[in-house]
């Protein structure tokens, strides 16, 4: 059974460094994440948004919906914490 | 539940350091424009001041100069905010989070969208702070008046 498992996992680790092989370079400029919607960002951020920080432009405006989920999953993390964790006094006396 | 620290050292260094950290994290939200940082870093800051208040200061004190309630409220307001920016384009016009169409008179497009961003990010450091204070809140246990 173990030599299963380790069985497996060699098989996708091998896949895996092969996949790997034919990624494009780091940084290489005709990649298909930097032909796409980056150059239009890059170029346009400052007269769309007048924010110099690109980083700013996309997470809040052009990615704002993405923004918008991200705010939510923190604040149901904090309510699942009340939910959970917070003792009510009401509850104290019974159990 | 989180007693007073007994060191005065600690105590002094607290109080003095507290203004301090959470002026450090409102000038991340606001200089999120033009540097690194922006609503998630500049929330967290925010939240470690508090924090640091509730530890250092105990709880009682604590909970009576900043309420555990307030900080829900800082979340869900900071929720709402952000809502209310995606919805309110959209009542006049526009796509949803299309800060270009807020009805404010007088502004350019690009100022718009310069003043939607800001406003998103004041948001979303609310919601984070206010997240943040009530995790540590609920985590460190004692019965809730919040």
């Amino acid at each position: 059974m173990k030599f299963l498992v380790f069985f497996v996992l060699g098989v996708f680790a091998v896949l895996m460094f092969y996949a790997t092989t034919s990624l494009p370079d780091r940084g290489d400029p005709a990649a298909p994440a930097n032909v796409y919607v980056s150059p239009d960002y890059i170029e346009r951020s400052l007269e769309d948004t007048g924010t110099p920080n690109l980083v700013t432009a996309v997470l809040a405006d052009y990615r704002g919906y993405d923004t918008l989920g991200e705010t939510i999953v923190i604040v149901t993390a904090g309510l699942a914490c009340i939910i959970i964790l917070l003792k009510r006094k009401d509850y104290d006396t019974k159990t | 539940m989180i007693q007073k620290h007994e060191s005065i050292v600690i105590q002094v260094v607290a109080r003095a350091l507290v203004p301090l950290i959470l002026l450090f994290g409102v000038y991340v939200i606001v200089f999120g424009h033009y540097g690194p940082g922006g609503g998630f870093q500049g929330g967290v800051i925010l939240a470690t001041g508090v924090i640091l208040h509730r530890l250092c200061l105990g709880r009682d004190f604590s909970h009576r100069t900043l309420p555990p309630g307030l900080a829900g409220g800082a979340a869900i307001a900071g929720l709402l905010l952000f809502g209310l920016m995606g919805i309110v384009p959209m009542v006049f016009g526009g796509a949803f989070l299309d800060y270009a169409h807020l009805p404010l008179p007088g502004y350019s497009t690009v100022d718009l969208r310069y003043l939607g961003i800001g406003i998103v990010e004041v948001a979303i450091g609310l919601a984070v702070m206010g997240a943040s204070v009530v995790i540590f809140d609920s985590l460190a246990g004692g019965d809730s008046d919040a």
